[in-house]
C-alpha cells in the first residue's frame, strides 16, 4: 500500500467530514445493536438455562408405569389362544410397583461409568399436608440431601435454615418458600404429612428454599430418603427415580436411550425434557442474527451509497490521478481504504457503544424479581461477541466498499477529461 | 542528428458512437529530443484525440507508438500508468487540480507516486517548480482558492515535477484571459529554451509560429 494513496484517501475523507461521520454512525449503530442484542439474548438464554438445569438432571431414570401393562388383566388372555380376540377398554394397571426393581444394582452399575459424576436416587410421592381442617397437596421428595445438593446446588437456593441439619434430624423437612408461607410455617415448626395408606408423619421444618420457579417453590419439599420410605411403608431399597449428572451434559442425548435399553426403565435426557425451551433458545439466537444482519446490511448499503456518490463526484479527480500515473490498483486502494477507515472507526465506536448500552441494560432492575431469582436484566459480557462484532463490521464495510472502488478504478480518464472540452 | 524520443507509426483511430467515425487516419510522426512541436487544426480535426493516444491514456487504436525506444502499444494498464508517471507531464485545457489539496501538495503527488525521493526532497523540488512558475507565495493555499491562471501555473509545475521526457499540453490557454495566456506561453517558451521536449495543441497561430515545428491536422490527416 502506497503512502501517497493513504494520504489522498485521508485528505478526501477529512474534506467531507459530515458525510464520513454519517457513514461511520451507520456502522456504529449496527455494531452497537449487534453487541447489545447478542449480549442480552445470550444473557437471557443463559439465565433460562441455569433455571432449567437447576431443576432438571442431565438424565432422569424412572418407572413409567403407563406403558407397563404386564400386570393388567390382559396378561391372563395374552397369547393364550390366537383365535380369540380380546378387547379391553379403559385399561388400568392392577397392582403396580412405582419403584425401580433392583435400584441398588442399577446405582452400583451407574457408578462404574466415569462419565457420570453425580447419582442421586429419589423417592417421590404426591402427599398431603394437614393445614387446619384442609389438606394442601405437595410433591414430597425423599433424597440423600448431600447428593441432591451436588445435583442442584441446593445450598445456594436455601432461603432460611441449614441444609445439613436435615441429616441430623430424623424427621426433618425442607419446604419451598411459597409452600411454607401457604402452610404458614417457619423453621422449627412441625407439619403433618398424610400418606395414601393413611399413615401420618410429623416433620420438623429445617428450612426453606427458593428455585425461582413458582411451580417448584409452591409445591415441593425435601425429606430424608429413609423418612419417606418409612412413611410410605416401603423397604430401604425402594427408589422411584434416579437422577444423573454427566461430566459433559451434551452426551445426555446419546446416553439416555442406552440406559433405557439397559435397565428397562424410561430415561429422559434434559434436552428432551426441555425441548420447548431449547427451541426458544434457537429462536432468540436466530432473531439476534436476523436483526443484527439487517442493521449491518443497512449500514453496508449506506456506505455503498455514499462511496458511489463520492466516486461520481470525484470522477474528474480520478481522471487527473490516472493521467499522472496512478494505476487502477492505486485508485482501488484510495477508495477502498476510505471505506475501511469508515469501517474501523465506525466499528470501534460501535463496540464501545454496544458495551455501554449492554452495561446500562445490565444495571436495570428486573421487574417481578420476586418470582425469578433475578435482580437485573441478564446480560453476558463475552469477548467473543466483540470479536464477532468487529469482524462483521469490517466485513460489511469491505463488501460495501469493494464495488464502488473497482468501479472507480475502471473509469476511463480520456472520457472524463474530454467530456469538459 | 538528434535523438528520436517519440515515434508513431500508422495510427488509426475510430469512434463507434454514434456512427463509426474514422478520426485519425494513418498518422505517422517522429519527435526528437528538445523539439517543440505545435499541433494545430480546426476544431474537431482530431488534435486532442491524437494527443491522448501519444500520452498513453487512450489505448484503443491501431498502429504503434514508441517513446524512448519503448513500445508503448500493448503495455498493461499498470505499466502504462507507471510510464506516464515517470515520462510524461500532461497539462489540460482546464486547470485540473485536486481541490482538497494545497497547491504544493498537488505538485508533490506525482513525485510521491513515483517514490524515488524522500518527502523532504520532493517538497523542496515542488517548491522550486512553483518558484519557477512564480507561484511560491501560494504554495500552501488550497488549490480551489486560486484563480484560473494561477491554477494552470500550478498544473504546469505539477507536470514538470518528475522531470518528464515529454511535456504534452492540450490547449493549455483555452480557458484563460489574454494576460494569463501570455504568461502561460511565456512559461512554455522558457521550458523550450531549457531544452524540454514539448508537444502542444493550440489554436494560437502566433504562438505556434514560435515553435520549432508545426503539425497541422485536417480531418484526421497530417497536412
Ligand atoms: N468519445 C467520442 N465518441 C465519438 N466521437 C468523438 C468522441 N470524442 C471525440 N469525438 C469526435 O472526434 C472528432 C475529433 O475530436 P477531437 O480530437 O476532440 O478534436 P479537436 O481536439 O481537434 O477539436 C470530433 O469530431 C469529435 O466530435
Ligand atoms: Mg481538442
Amino acid at each position: 500500500m502506497l503512502l501517497v494513496n493513504l494520504k489522498i484517501s485521508r485528505v478526501q475523507l477529512l474534506a467531507r467530514k459530515r458525510q464520513t461521520i454519517i457513514a461511520m454512525l451507520g456502522v456504529t449503530f449496527g455494531i452497537a445493536m449487534f453487541i447489545l442484542m447478542i449480549s442480552f439474548m445470550k444473557g437471557v438464554n443463559q439465565f433460562l438455562h441455569e433455571v432449567m438445569l437447576s431443576s432438571t438432571p442431565d438424565i432422569h431414570i424412572y418407572n413409567d408405569f403407563k406403558a407397563d401393562q404386564s400386570s393388567s388383566i390382559t396378561a391372563r388372555f395374552y397369547q393364550q389362544d390366537s383365535h380369540k380376540l380380546v378387547i379391553v377398554h379403559h385399561l388400568r394397571p392392577k397392582q403396580i410397583n412405582l419403584g425401580l426393581k433392583n435400584a441398588p444394582g442399577i446405582i452400583a452399575d451407574l457408578k462404574k461409568d466415569p462419565n457420570i459424576t453425580i447419582i442421586s436416587p429419589l423417592v417421590s410421592a404426591p402427599l398431603f399436608f394437614d393445614y387446619g381442617s384442609v389438606q394442601v397437596g405437595a410433591s414430597v421428595d425423599g433424597v440423600n440431601i448431600l447428593e441432591e445438593n451436588r445435583l442442584f446446588h441446593l445450598k445456594d437456593k436455601m432461603k432460611s435454615g441449614q441444609l445439613e441439619n436435615l441429616l441430623n434430624t430424623q424427621n426433618g423437612i425442607i419446604l419451598g418458600d411459597m409452600l411454607a408461607s401457604k402452610l404458614n410455617v417457619v423453621p422449627g415448626d412441625l407439619v403433618t404429612l398424610n400418606a395414601p395408606s393413611g399413615t401420618q408423619g410429623r416433620f420438623r421444618v429445617i428450612g426453606t428454599f427458593k428455585f425461582g420457579i413458582g411451580a417448584i417453590d409452591a409445591a415441593k419439599c425435601y425429606v430424608n430418603l429413609s423418612s419417606l420410605q418409612q412413611l410410605l411403608s416401603k423397604n430401604r431399597d425402594y427408589i422411584t427415580d434416579i437422577r444423573i449428572k454427566l461430566a459433559d451434559n451434551s452426551q445426555a442425548k446419546v446416553l439416555a436411550p442406552i440406559l433405557e435399553r439397559k435397565y428397562g426403565y424410561k430415561s429422559d435426557d434434559w434436552e428432551t425434557t426441555n425441548a420447548s425451551m431449547i427451541a426458544s433458545d434457537t429462536i432468540r439466537d436466530v432473531l439476534t442474527f436476523v436483526v443484527s444482519f439487517t442493521l449491518l446490511m443497512v449500514a453496508g448499503f449506506g456506505i455503498y451509497n455514499i462511496m458511489n456518490m463520492v466516486i461520481t463526484n470525484k470522477m474528474k479527480d480520478i481522471a487527473i490521478l490516472k493521467a499522472q500515473g496512478f494505476s487502477g490498483k492505486d485508485i482501488v486502494q484510495i477508495f477502498l481504504s476510505q471505506s475501511l477507515t469508515i469501517g474501523v472507526f465506525g466499528t470501534t465506536a460501535g463496540l464501545i457503544l454496544g458495551y455501554l448500552l449492554s452495561y446500562l441494560v445490565s444495571r436495570v432492575p428486573f421487574p417481578g424479581g420476586d418470582i425469578f431469582s433475578l435482580k437485573y436484566f441478564p446480560v453476558l459480557f463475552e469477548p467473543k461477541y466483540y470479536f464477532f462484532g468487529a469482524l462483521f463490521g469490517m466485513l460489511t464495510t469491505l463488501l460495501a466498499g469493494v464495488t464502488p472502488a473497482i468501479k472507480a478504478s475502471k473509469i476511463d480518464p480520456v472520457a472524463i477529461l474530454r467530456g469538459n472540452q | 542528428m538528434q535523438q528520436e524520443i517519440l515515434k508513431a507509426e500508422k495510427l488509426n483511430k475510430y469512434f463507434s458512437e454514434p456512427t463509426t467515425f474514422h478520426v485519425l487516419k494513418d498518422i505517422s510522426l517522429s519527435i526528437k529530443r528538445s523539439e517543440f512541436v505545435s499541433i494545430i487544426g480546426k476544431s474537431g480535426s482530431g488534435k486532442s484525440t491524437l494527443l491522448y493516444l501519444l500520452s498513453t491514456m487512450d489505448t484503443d487504436y491501431e498502429g504503434e507508438i514508441f517513446i524512448h525506444d519503448t513500445k508503448i502499444t500493448g503495455l498493461s494498464e499498470k505499466a502504462l500508468a507507471r510510464f506516464r508517471n515517470e515520462h510524461i507531464g500532461f497539462v489540460f485545457q482546464f486547470h485540473y487540480l485536486l481541490p482538497e489539496f494545497t497547491a504544493l501538495q498537488n505538485v508533490m503527488l506525482p513525485a510521491m507516486k513515483l517514490g524515488k525521493s524522500d518527502i523532504k526532497t520532493i517538497e523542496a523540488q515542488a517548491m522550486e517548480r512553483l518558484r519557477q512558475m512564480e507561484m511560491q507565495d501560494f504554495a500552501l493555499k488550497p488549490s480551489g482558492k486560486l484563480s484560473g491562471g494561477q491554477q494552470q501555473r500550478v498544473a504546469i509545475a505539477r507536470a514538470l515535477i518528475n522531470n518528464p521526457s515529454i511535456i504534452m499540453a492540450d490547449e493549455p490557454t483555452g480557458n484563460l484571459d489574454s494576460s494569463n495566456t501570455a504568461r502561460v506561453f511565456e512559461i512554455f517558451q522558457e521550458l523550450m529554451i531549457q531544452g524540454n521536449t514539448i508537444i502542444i495543441v493550440t489554436h494560437d497561430q502566433d504562438f505556434a509560429k514560435k515553435s520549432g515545428r508545426i503539425i497541422e491536422l485536417v480531418d484526421g490527416c497530417i497536412k
